[in-house]
């Protein structure tokens, strides 16, 4: 039986593959099939799913994602999937995957309509929009840009994500579980937002539609009002496989 | 039954330790005497040495247990997680207060040789040196020169978090008395140089029995023809063909797997990626043909295997994993099982699908993955999560039918199986 079994596996297993290999290879050979395993949680092009947590990472500043794939892989953020996929791949590699999502631009899905009061509304657009000076929490609009689409190289839109996902993010920082490159300002806002500061400007954020044809701010478009870490651009990293 | 057996094992060892007390039985370790000094020429050119040692940790892999992520190279703190408790590796750089500072290469010799620590207590096996005994003088010694030389790290050990009666450090030398021989590698007058040379890495530094190998009760390699569970993975085993063994693979493509994860064959996943990774890939290419040569000349043995099917009714399950597959598996792995290489593996024949133990597919059906990125294969292919989109039922189903289908044939898989799977490390 086993013997069998065995040149089961030699014929049935090999050679029909060996076969087709001729006429797919080509076709095989892309980005988009090597990310099939992103695709799985990230959705279709990594447009997101309605599945409401997984956030959206098409178009997204390729310096961000790859900051993210670097975190996840080095234990600066921790979800255990993320780190498990990411484990061995090399800087290069991480890279071309996050370049690849990053010019990708499928459409947005309309917002949800979530049960939010016109005055956690109207707090969450002054903090987003204006910040509030006398806790020094900048506008998040300073960084994130005017439309909230995010800035080149590195700063990510805030607009046409999941609010389980935002206030997931914004938790993790106030916890420590979410870190980056230092000075990690995110850490610091973050920390000077209440629960309640929190909730508006999450559920603003998660309710306002996306302009066709977002895209980040280019890069310098405004004066960083913080020293941030990963806006240097990616951190360089010890790669796990590099000769210590 | 399992627990009864490893409580009677667990008297067996205090029996066998009572008997060294009240006996003068000498502990096998203690019975071999310390080489005389270092071989290494007092002139030893230095940096070659340090080189050599650097090299000689590839091959170990001593940063996968002595690194934490993130963390500094080699100053330990990782969580090993078994079933006798979790143990949190050391710090073996150079720092004197919490490292191999105060070290000498005769100490550094005794823990690999004889495992023992500095002080002389025994080492918990999780340290591998029932494989590292194996290495010879030069060898430590240019390894020992290596740790030496890397910048000190200040870090503290964590303690061991151990099950009781584990935490007992004393039992160790009855395990040792029952369970370990230290000796160096003597090569086989028959066997040619490449043979030796890989059975001394494969049973030597490269500790491949550490993880291939099943366990007792006491966490003992068995000689019995099953791989072992590591991580929550099963390491298959090398001596069985419908698991991990190579006999019937040619040299160049059992080279090929462990220097670049792949071969037309097989890839690694889970913590054979981690090996290859950090380890294989960095081992030349007369290293790792040595090896395979070794690997391929392994004795065969056959598996214990249990029913092929169970007593369900694997024909409904099949048929509902019939539908699961053609909905979600057959664009990447073809309607019959065929695969689209180099981008999905065949299913119909591969081993990692039919081996028995259903650990694998199970982890790899919940989590995907990627194999190791490596020079002969920098941008891999990846299997995709289905653990939040499939439920326990429907991964028990779809698994059942391709164990079932296309000529594969092996036990089914239950919805309590994959349960299991959903917590705990992933790595």
């Amino acid at each position: 039986m086993i013997r069998y079994l065995a040149r089961i596996a030699l014929t049935a297993g090999l050679l029909p593959a060996a076969a087709l290999a001729a006429s797919d290879a080509a076709a095989l050979d892309s980005m988009a099939q090597r990310v099939k395993p992103c695709i799985a949680c990230h959705g279709d092009e990594g447009r997101a799913t309605p599945d409401g947590y997984f956030p959206r990472i098409a178009g997204k500043p390729a310096g961000y994602l790859y900051n993210q794939l670097l975190n996840f892989r080095d234990g600066r953020r921790s979800h255990a999937v993320m780190t498990y996929l990411l484990d061995r791949q090399s800087d290069a590699y991480l890279r071309a995957m996050a370049e690849h999502f990053a010019q990708l631009h499928p459409p947005y899905p309309a917002p949800p309509a979530l049960d939010v009061s016109a005055a956690q509304r109207a707090r969450g657009e002054t903090l987003v929009r204006r910040g509030d000076a006398a806790r020094q929490l900048p506008a998040c609009a300073a960084c994130h840009g005017e439309t909230l689409t995010g800035m080149q190289p590195a700063t990510p839109g805030l607009i046409g994500l999941p609010r389980d996902y935002l206030t997931a993010q914004l938790g993790a920082w106030q916890a420590g579980a979410r870190r980056a490159a230092s000075p990690d300002c995110m850490a610091t806002l973050a920390r000077r937002l209440t629960l309640e500061d929190l909730a508006a400007v999450t559920a603003w954020l998660a309710t306002q539609p996306v302009p066709v044809d977002a895209r980040p701010a280019p890069r310098g478009t405004n004066p960083l009002p913080m020293d941030c870490g990963d806006h240097a651009g990616p951190v360089a990293s010890h790669a796990n496989g590099a000769t210590p | 039954m399992k627990r009864a057996l490893g409580i009677a094992a667990v008297v067996a060892a205090l029996l066998a330790l009572g008997a060294w007390w009240l006996l003068p039985i000498p502990d096998a370790a203690h019975s071999v005497p310390l080489p005389g000094p270092s071989a290494m020429p007092a002139h030893a050119d230095l940096a070659a040495q340090i080189e050599r040692g650097a090299y000689l940790a590839r091959a170990g892999d001593c940063q996968a247990c002595h690194t934490v992520r993130g963390g500094p190279v080699y100053a330990g703190g990782r969580a090993i997680p078994t079933p006798f408790g979790t143990f949190y590796s050391p710090n073996i750089t150079p720092d004197v207060e919490t490292g191999i500072g105060r070290w000498t290469d005769d100490d550094f010799w005794r823990a690999m040789h004889e495992g023992r620590s500095r002080d002389g207590s025994p080492l918990y096996p999780v340290f591998p040196y029932t494989n590292y005994t194996r290495v010879t003088r030069e060898d430590a010694d240019a390894l020992f020169v290596y740790l030496k030389s890397l910048p000190p790290v200040m870090q503290s050990r964590r303690e061991h978090d151990l099950k009781f009666p584990y935490r007992y450090r004393p039992l160790l030398s009855g395990w040792r008395l029952l369970f370990f021989r230290p000796g160096v590698y003597e090569p086989d007058a028959a066997q040619s140089e490449a043979w030796n040379r890989g059975a001394y890495l494969v049973q030597g530094l490269g500790h491949c029995s550490a993880c291939h190998e099943s366990r007792n009760a006491l966490g003992a390699s068995r000689t019995q023809p099953a791989g072992g569970l590591v991580l929550n993975w099963y390491a298959p085993s090398l001596s069985v063909k419908t698991e991990a063994g190579v006999q019937d693979w040619p040299v160049h493509d059992i080279a090929a797997l462990l220097k670049d994860g792949i071969a037309p064959q097989a890839s690694v996943l889970g913590p054979m990626a981690e090996v290859v990774f950090e380890s294989l890939q960095h081992l030349n290419d007369a290293d790792l043909r040595a090896m395979a040569v070794y690997l391929k000349d392994l004795p065969v043995s056959e598996p214990a295997v249990r029913d092929r099917r169970s007593s369900r009714d694997l024909k409904a399950i099949t048929a509902r994993g019939e539908a699961l597959y053609a909905e979600h598996c057959a664009a990447c792995h073809g309607d019959n099982g065929e695969g689209r290489p180099p981008a999905a593996p065949a299913l119909a024949g591969n081993r990692a699908v039919t081996q028995d133990s259903i650990v694998n597919p199970i982890r790899v059906l919940l989590y995907g993955g990627y194999p190791p990125g490596t020079a002969g294969n920098p941008r891999p292919y990846g299997m995709p999560p289905f653990g939040h989109t499939l439920s326990d039922q429907e991964i028990a189903d779809v698994l059942t039918y391709t164990r079932n289908a296309w000529g594969n044939e092996a036990r089914a898989v239950s919805a309590a199986d994959v349960a299991r799977h959903r917590a705990g490390p992933l790595w």
